[in-house]
């Protein structure tokens, strides 16, 4: 592969020009479905996995660097592909190749944005992520960030004739931009008095401890409002809901990494002067987010609401092992940082499949009932049967089961935390147990929070008689989903090969795995010297295997007979599907344990009531403690000066008048 | 791999899978002492699991291939755990596949192919059964966990039949720490294991019921299966516990057929002791509502942490 690309950089650059092309070619006809669906998305999918094989080459291959002629006079862009780089575009390749490949079979003629614009505004987003990994200065990395936010921004409000929609793109953009403000801030302490604003001038700048620290906390803040932190998660549970589920599996699955790319390419490649105390911000947070996106996951009763949560969850997970890493590489125990390195790249990939994947699925529920309401849903398994099979996949590797993906990286993770007892701080030594515990909470919340979706939506008797209708994804749905579930199982089947290829990226992040005694392909021994081992494929071959010979032995010494009967209804007479559990009814044990996270208000109707009627809602604690006295602050801050206005044009002269005296007399 | 290694490990695949049924049996015969009752054959287990293989399966229209594929998934999961748990040898062939967090995996796996099945059906008390045993299992699991870290901080590994081997080993010293999760490892088993005072296994009360709504619609092979399924639970949580905190008499490293024998009737002996106390446990204890699962657990929990603790400040 290496020799027939002569620099990977040009080929990603060129590939991820053709995106943008691509782009562009959908504005030729930009209301015929068939132009957009049937060639330009397909090709955009051709195109990623391109790129995914380009950067899975160049993972090992030397640092490349170049100067584009594009840019600003006398500031032209620089970009560069390393190890760290590859990772993450191998991701956005493959990944987002099975979700083109849904959505060539998904966006249809509708109110909204045409789909000839959506395909230009849905590919310029994915050139953006992928400039933003390749950027190697400041201005093209901005650059890239806010095209990849704006472009975004568009696809999320695609049904922008709806106000709630319009609603949820502006807290999105809002949020996006304060990130983007906090990161263009920790850029500038970065250069350090240099005005050089490479990322290599940064590299060499020479900052004090504090100022260091201050761009850290920065950049971490501004990364960590794209990744859903709390408490800058409020965009995510809006913005997902109201995205076409191709865009919400590509921001959730995809442009969530683009901040993890970025927190790791600043507190581990440009910032040279860590402080040791650093990795407990982002593991604390990350720690928080990781419960607090379980516990609120669990009492959604929106299907995208539920996933977007869950991201929350996830993301807090991985920023988790984020802080980890720094905690021990500030204490020198490189080969438990590049253990939490791997365990932070796998769980990164994990994220990126199973998301997508369990969105998509989301995406084919709502085409094919319009619903997103999990307590009109239910039964799809038998309506839906693709569907219903691939998100159990998605859904079971999102619960941290063995084992698919989502389980190894937790492994990796909590072998991380296990044999974290020798860090040389005694009161983070005392703590990062805790973290285990914390942890280990929200991966086993996590599995509630899959039964409840998956079972909610496809198990059970239909809720609604309209279900009935309900019709099977089309076929390039299904290979979309085909492609990410394969992705999981893949990932979980085979984790030394993923792990032999992460060695370059965490080797450039300066922690090394040491090398031990070579373990056969098969088995998982990432810690050498210690006896700690699993192997998901003889794991799985041994339940597949006993579940094969139990079903021929039940059949060879007795009988397959059965008899199919209405369910038995304890005598009561007939069983309505009302009287499953709703969405709600499966969240109030979490509800009823986790009371104090939420601010519920519950309407409780009197024993007298002629027409009861019992409503609950569960909102979130931080958006009324946060961000609506903040909103408020802000209004009444707006009010005291507006009576500056006073739409005049005599006041308005004085005004300048005043200003220039002012301004004469203080230079004078 | 030594010819012994595969004989033990057959041997203990086998003889939990034949013992499972006979342990239930002879909780129930305890229990029923205690409570002053005429105790039921030690038998009866296999004959219910005979009886239903026997039957034709009735099976609910509205159910999917997953509820049908589910006893399946079960059994075979508790079929694996039992050849990963190091109950006679440590050395044993398959333990290289899953460590000690790949069993708890593996059990959460099981749990949730559970809770799917009883959703399936779409009756009022399999969800309700499904929501209680996933609230149940989110609960316990945390604790499980950290009761098995403590083991694994002690022994620097979490490889099972490694720490079972270490503890076996070592001359005999006092981990406070491991009595702080012996406390919490019992209360996780008693509600994972659907027993008193979290469930209770011989009500057929729903209001109450947790495991057993979850099987309401399951009948012949299949409920056979399941119930199978949950007399090796019990047997695999109890042989846990003992590679966790009585590992002595495993056969373990260059040990012999003669110790691979002798770790028969060591493992019978616990196993009887373990069943008396569990019987004893059941019966002095009266079950708790619902709700007041969360405290149980956590207080299982706030054990297990404690045993980290006292483990991470005095080091043993």
């Amino acid at each position: 592969m290496i020799p027939l690309i002569h620099s990977p950089l040009s080929a990603s650059l060129t590939l991820l020009a053709v995106w943008g092309l691509i782009g562009l070619m959908g504005l030729l006809r930009p209301r015929s479905v068939g132009l957009a669906g049937r060639t330009l998305f397909p090709l955009g999918a051709l195109c990623g996995i391109l790129l995914a094989l380009v950067a899975l080459a160049s993972l090992a291959a030397p640092v490349e660097q170049r100067t584009l002629i594009i840019g600003l006079p006398d500031l032209p862009m620089h970009v560069r592909q390393d190890a760290l780089s590859s990772v993450f575009l191998v991701l956005l390749g493959v990944v987002s190749a099975g979700i083109s490949v849904f959505a060539a079979g998904y966006f249809r003629r509708g109110q909204g944005t045409p789909p000839g614009l959506l395909c230009l505004q849905y590919h310029v987003f994915l050139a953006s992520m992928g400039f933003v990994l390749l950027a190697d200065d400041a201005y093209a990395f901005m650059v890239a960030w806010e095209t990849m936010a704006l472009s975004s921004y568009f696809l999320v409000t695609a049904q922008h004739g709806l106000p709630e929609i319009r609603r949820a793109g502006f807290l999105y953009l809002l949020i996006a931009h304060l990130g983007a403000l906090t990161i263009l801030l920790s850029f500038g302490v970065m250069q350090g008095g240099s005005w050089q604003f490479t990322f290599d001038a940064m590299r060499g700048a020479h900052l004090s401890p504090q100022w260091a620290s201050v761009a850290f906390l920065l950049a971490l803040a501004g990364f960590g409002a794209k990744a859903g932190l709390v408490p800058f998660h409020v965009w995510l549970p809006e913005a997902h809901p109201a995205a076409p589920s191709p865009v919400s599996a590509l921001m959730s699955g995809v442009m969530l990494k683009t901040a993890v790319y970025g927190v790791l390419r600043v507190s581990f490649d440009l910032l040279g002067h860590e402080q040791w105390w650093w990795g407990l911000v982002p593991l604390a947070l990350g720690l928080f987010a990781a419960l607090f996106g379980a516990v609120f996951a669990a009492v959604q009763t929106d299907m995208k609401r539920l996933l977007a949560y869950s991201s929350i969850e996830n993301l807090g997970i991985i920023f988790s092992a984020l802080g980890l890493a720094l905690v021990f590489r500030g204490a020198g125990m490189l080969a438990l940082a590049a253990l939490a390195l791997i365990a932070l790249l796998y769980h990164s990939l994990n994220h990126a499949f199973i998301k997508s994947l369990l969105f998509l699925g989301t995406g084919a529920v709502l085409h094919s009932t319009g619903e997103r309401n999990l307590g009109r849903l239910g039964g799809l398994i038998h309506r839906m049967p693709w569907v219903a099979a691939l998100t159990l996949v998605g859904a079971l590797a999102m619960s941290g089961l063995p084992p698919l993906n989502g389980f190894v990286s937790e492994w990796l993770l909590l072998q991380a935390f296990l044999f974290a007892h020798q860090v040389p701080h005694t009161f983070v030594n005392m703590l990062l147990p805790m973290g285990a515990a914390l942890l280990v909470l929200a991966a086993a919340l996590a599995a509630y929070v899959m039964v409840k979706f998956f079972g909610v939506t496809f198990l059970g008797r239909p809720r609604e008689a309209g279900l009935a209708r309900a019709h099977d994804a089309g076929v390039l749905e299904r290979i979309g989903l085909v492609w990410l579930a394969l992705g999981c199982v893949a990932l979980g089947l085979l984790p030394t090969f993923v792990i032999d290829a992460l060695r370059p990226v965490v080797k450039q992040l300066g922690a090394a795995l040491p090398p031990g005694p070579a373990s056969p392909w098969w088995l998982l021994a990432p810690v050498p010297g210690r006896q700690v081992s699993y192997s998901p494929i003889v794991f799985f071959l041994s339940i597949v295997a006993i579940v094969i010979v139990t079903m021929l032995a039940v059949r060879l010494f007795y009988h397959g007979h059965r008899r199919a009967v209405r369910p038995w209804d304890c005598g009561f007479g007939e069983l309505t599907p009302r009287m499953q559990d709703t969405a709600e009814g499966f969240g109030q044990p979490i509800r009823h344990i986790f009371g104090s996270f939420f601010a519920i208000t519950r309407e409780l109707p009197s024993p007298f009531d002629r027409a009861p009627r019992y409503s609950v809602t569960v909102a979130d604690r931080i958006w009324q403690g946060l961000y609506l006295p903040l909103g408020r602050l802000v209004q009444r801050a707006t009010d005291a000066v507006a009576w500056l206005q006073q739409g005049r044009i005599a006041t308005y002269l004085l005004y300048s008048f005043v200003t220039l005296v002012l301004l004469l007399a203080l230079v004078l | 791999m030594r010819p012994i290694d595969l004989i033990a490990q057959v041997l203990e695949v086998v003889a939990a899978l034949a013992a499972a049924p006979l342990f239930v049996g002879w909780v129930n015969q305890c229990r029923a002492w205690l409570q002053n009752r005429s105790a039921p054959s030690l038998w009866l287990p296999y004959r219910g699991i005979r009886k239903l293989f026997h039957k034709e399966a009735v099976i609910a229209d509205t159910a999917s291939p997953l509820f049908r594929l589910t006893p399946y998934v079960v059994f075979g999961a508790m079929t694996l755990a039992a050849a990963i748990i190091p109950s006679m040898g440590t050395r044993l062939p398959l333990t290289i596949a899953a460590d000690a967090i790949a069993l708890v995996g593996l059990l959460a796996t099981a749990r949730v192919f559970q809770a799917l099945a009883a959703i399936d059906v779409g009756t009022a008390f399999g969800t309700l059964g499904a929501r209680r045993e996933m609230m149940v299992g989110f609960l316990a699991e945390p604790a499980l966990l950290m009761v098995i870290f403590v083991a694994s901080l002690i022994s620097a590994t979490t490889a099972l039949p490694a720490i079972a081997e270490n503890l076996a080993t070592q001359t005999v010293g006092l981990y406070p720490s491991l009595a702080f999760t012996a406390i919490a490892f019992t209360m996780v088993l008693l509600a994972e294991n659907a027993r008193i005072p979290i469930d209770n296994p011989a009500t057929h009360l729903e209001l109450t019921m947790i495991h057993e709504a979850q099987l309401l619609e399951y009948s012949a092979r299949h409920l056979a299966l399941m119930e199978w399924a949950a007399a090796l639970k019990l047997f695999n949580y109890a042989c846990i516990g003992f590679a966790l905190f009585v590992p002595w008499g495993v056969s373990t490293g260059a040990g012999g057929p003669a110790a691979l024998l002798a770790s028969i009737p060591l493992l019978a002996v616990k196993l009887l002791v373990a069943g008396g106390a569990l019987a004893l446990i059941e019966t002095v204890s009266a079950k708790l509502r619902v709700f007041r699962a969360p405290e149980f657990l956590g207080v299982a929990f706030v054990f297990a942490v404690l045993g980290l603790l006292v483990h991470l400040l005095l080091g043993a």
